[in-house]
């Protein structure tokens, strides 16, 4: 065992383990307090928490491993622990000491890790959590009398109060000079393992305890057949509701907030390509990572409060089944709920499904549900070239073709879910562990605390890459310029620039791979832009047609109507053209902010390259088909 | 003394005792690292809405595992 001495100048290591729900996190926060610093463990998505406290003389560095019910395994999660645990973890240097945090309501299950841990001979002490929980329930345990059992520092808290911190404070700087266990037999299966906790639970008095009435009373209306679905659907209509249309004022504010600083811009710095560049450039591209924290923070106020609530496991237990038939789980429900509003949001969310295998595939086709901003792009095309017709009545067209554009995002979602899980994804491991916590209701600090936490790191990881491409974007459509002339109006000379743009010789470019789908180097322009956005495409099209005003949404869709192509002299846009469009929008991964999340969630360029290429090959054989059948039909 | 049946055989609320394995099968690693070793005592407390995953009691503590990985586990009652 290491001595003190050779610490004098270097932080003591702890390691925190302990399975998932087991209280881990909130003895960490209590711990840590804000010096938490959250990353990723080198080339895998697993995270990584470090935390530092300073106790006396000793700083102590704490590492808040991932949730785990043995220390052997094949997931990420369960070979980080396991390397860092053996100290083989490249950059990670070896632990002082462990800190094996045990639900104390789960003692039973909870001490069979403690038992794989007592064998590796590194300094431990364990920590009941929710001992509070136990005396409540009619159960005595007594740390002092588990500590004698085993030999090692055993503790009682109740991490989210507080109570019981102290003596984890004095201990914790000093791991050396832990007691040490007692010898053991070895136990070398998990037979074995789980006979020396019974007896050690029979020992210490750890008898069963008494069911928690208050959850099972509201389980049986939650969880009931049909009860709990109604429940369910319920509460997903709200979240669906609340991302979708409590963040669109917040979202006009920003919109509108931007807008007025690049008007307040132009009129007071002199008109020319710097002032186009803050205004258009940084400003238009800091306004586009702004414009995603109201459903950001909203679905995430929505997520931890109903998981502090301890609802969302059961809103994954009610759905479960539903969603394994296409080899996803119950916790890629609401993530791809999410995605209706904005697959960034939604993509963050599935941090929440533990199983590598699901989270890729949710991750993976999330871009195919029908996000907000496909909208404008639906709306404008349907307006313009869909005749208002009704059928039977009561049918709109227009409105047929809007829930069949939805409905096709969502089956091919779901078919693709299936196929990456079945193909792809196949030797990714999946695993299953739920557990429904008891009710709780949830602190407004620690809620506020965790939706700050998925508010920072999205500005921080995604935001900065995001301006960086909205930038290039901006300038890809703004150089080089047309040379300036008097006599055109201000529509015109957008226009002109437009056309003399990199963006148009990349439309131009591109024009012979999209032409089979009906499309000239005008919406090749716009499908360039849209990759900043999907709804860009219609300011671009604006831009195009020199509409006075990207608002000018009836001069937009009449210009559209006329538009003729001086080789054939027909009309550049027609009904088949608007359908094949919209279906490219359907499949089309036309959004970088998605593309930088999906990097950023899965650790690897390798996922949103793969996405972004399959997406593509999907929506131009889909446009194709479209254009071709749609046109036959005349 | 009783015949051992498939777990998922067993009806909602009844305990039961986990069977030895039967010969050449064993209890899978995850289940075992979870305390689910043969003697033990587990009972289904429910089946989820659309028949799947369930709701286990085992060793004091509740778990929902799919019935797909439970299916190999056998108890007496």
């Amino acid at each position: 065992m290491s001595a003190a001495p050779e610490l004098a100048d270097r932080p003591v290591r702890v390691a925190l383990i302990g399975a998932p729900n087991a209280g881990k996190t909130t003895l960490f926060n209590a711990l840590t307090g804000s010096s938490a610093k959250v990353g990723n463990y080198p080339g895998v998505t697993v995270e990584r928490r470090e935390g530092a406290l300073r106790h006396g003389e000793r700083d102590v560095r704490v590492l808040d491993l991932p949730g785990t019910y043995s220390i052997v395994g094949e997931t990420p999660d369960e070979q980080i622990v396991e390397k860092v645990l053996a100290g083989r973890l490249a950059g990670e240097a070896e632990l002082d000491g462990i800190v094996a945090v045990v639900d104390a309501t789960t003692l039973r299950r909870g001490l069979g890790l403690v038992r794989e841990l007592l064998a590796r001979g590194v300094p431990t002490a364990l920590v009941l959590t929710m001992i509070d929980e136990v005396r409540a329930r009619g159960g005595k345990l007594e740390p002092a009398k588990l500590s004698a059992l085993l030999g090692i520092p055993v503790l009682g808290v109740v991490g989210h109060r507080g109570v019981g911190m102290d003596p984890l404070y004095r201990i914790l700087p000093e791991p050396w000079r832990w007691s040490k266990p007692v010898d053991l037999p070895p136990a070398p299966d998990a037979a074995a393992r789980f006979a020396w906790v019974d007896e050690v639970c029979r020992k210490v008095g750890a008898e069963a305890l008494e069911p928690d009435t208050r959850t099972d009373r509201i389980d049986r209306v939650l969880l009931h057949p049909l009860a709990g679905v109604a429940v369910f659907g319920l509460v997903m209509l709200l979240l669906f509701q609340s991302i979708f249309s409590w963040a669109v004022p917040a979202m006009d504010a920003i919109d509108g907030g931007v807008g007025e600083l690049a008007r307040l811009s132009r009129a007071l710095l002199p008109a020319g390509w710097l002032t186009d560049l803050w205004t258009d450039g940084v400003l238009a591209g800091v306004g586009s990572v702004l414009v995603f924290l109201p459903q950001i923070v909203i679905l995430f106020t929505f997520i931890h409060l109903l998981n502090d609530l301890g609802y969302m496991a059961r809103a994954a237990f009610v759905v479960d089944r539903v969603m394994g038939w296409v080899g996803l789980q119950g916790r890629s429900f609401v993530p791809l709920l999410s995605c209706y509003a904005c697959a960034v949001p939604g993509i963050m969310a599935t941090r929440t499904i533990s199983s590598p295998r699901e989270r890729l595939a949710t991750i993976l086709v999330a871009p195919f549900m029908t996000c907000s901003a496909r909208l404008p792009v639906y709306t404008l095309l349907i307006a313009a070239f869909v005749p208002a017709a009704t059928h039977f009545g009561v049918v709109g067209q227009q409105g047929l073709v809007l829930f069949g554009l939805y409905l096709l995002g969502a089956a091919t979602a779901f078919t693709s879910a299936a196929l990456l899980g079945s193909t792809l994804l196949k030797g990714t491991p999946s695993v299953f562990y739920m557990e429904l916590p008891p009710y709780r209701w949830p602190t407004a600090r620690l809620l506020a605390r965790q939706v700050w936490h998925s508010a920072r790191a999205f500005l921080k990881r995604a935001g900065t890459m995001i301006l960086a491409t909205s930038i290039v974007l901006w300038g890809l459509l703004s150089f080089p310029r047309a040379a300036p002339d008097p006599a055109r109006s201000p529509a015109q000379e957008a226009r002109a620039n437009l056309e003399a743009s990199a963006a148009a010789r990349l439309g131009h470019a591109i024009e012979p791979a999209i032409a089979p789908l009906g499309f000239d180097w005008k919406i090749g322009v716009g499908l360039i832009a849209s990759l900043a956005a999907r709804e860009v495409i219609v300011a671009t099209l604006a831009q195009t047609y020199a509409v006075e005003s990207k608002n000018d949404f009836n001069g937009l869709r009449d210009a559209l109507r006329a538009d003729v192509d001086p080789r054939t002299g027909r009309h550049v846009f027609s009904l088949p053209v608007a359908l094949a469009l919209m279906v490219f929008f359907v499949f089309a991964l036309q959004c970088t902010s998605t593309i930088v999340v999906m990097a950023r969630e899965t650790g690897s360029w390798r996922w949103p390259a793969l996405a972004f290429g399959y997406m593509l090959t999907l929506a131009w054989t889909a446009s194709f088909l479209t254009y071709r059948i749609a046109s036959a039909f005349g | 003394m009783a015949e051992a049946i498939p777990l998922l055989a067993l009806a909602v609320g009844r305990t039961a005792r986990i069977a030895e394995p039967l010969p050449g099968t064993e209890i899978p690693r995850r289940l075992a690292d979870l305390g689910f070793v043969p003697g033990t005592e587990l009972s289904i407390v429910r089946r989820a809405p659309f028949g799947d995953p369930l709701e286990l009691e085992i060793r004091g503590y509740r778990l929902c595992l799919r019935a797909e990985q439970v299916e190999s586990l056998r108890v007496l009652p």
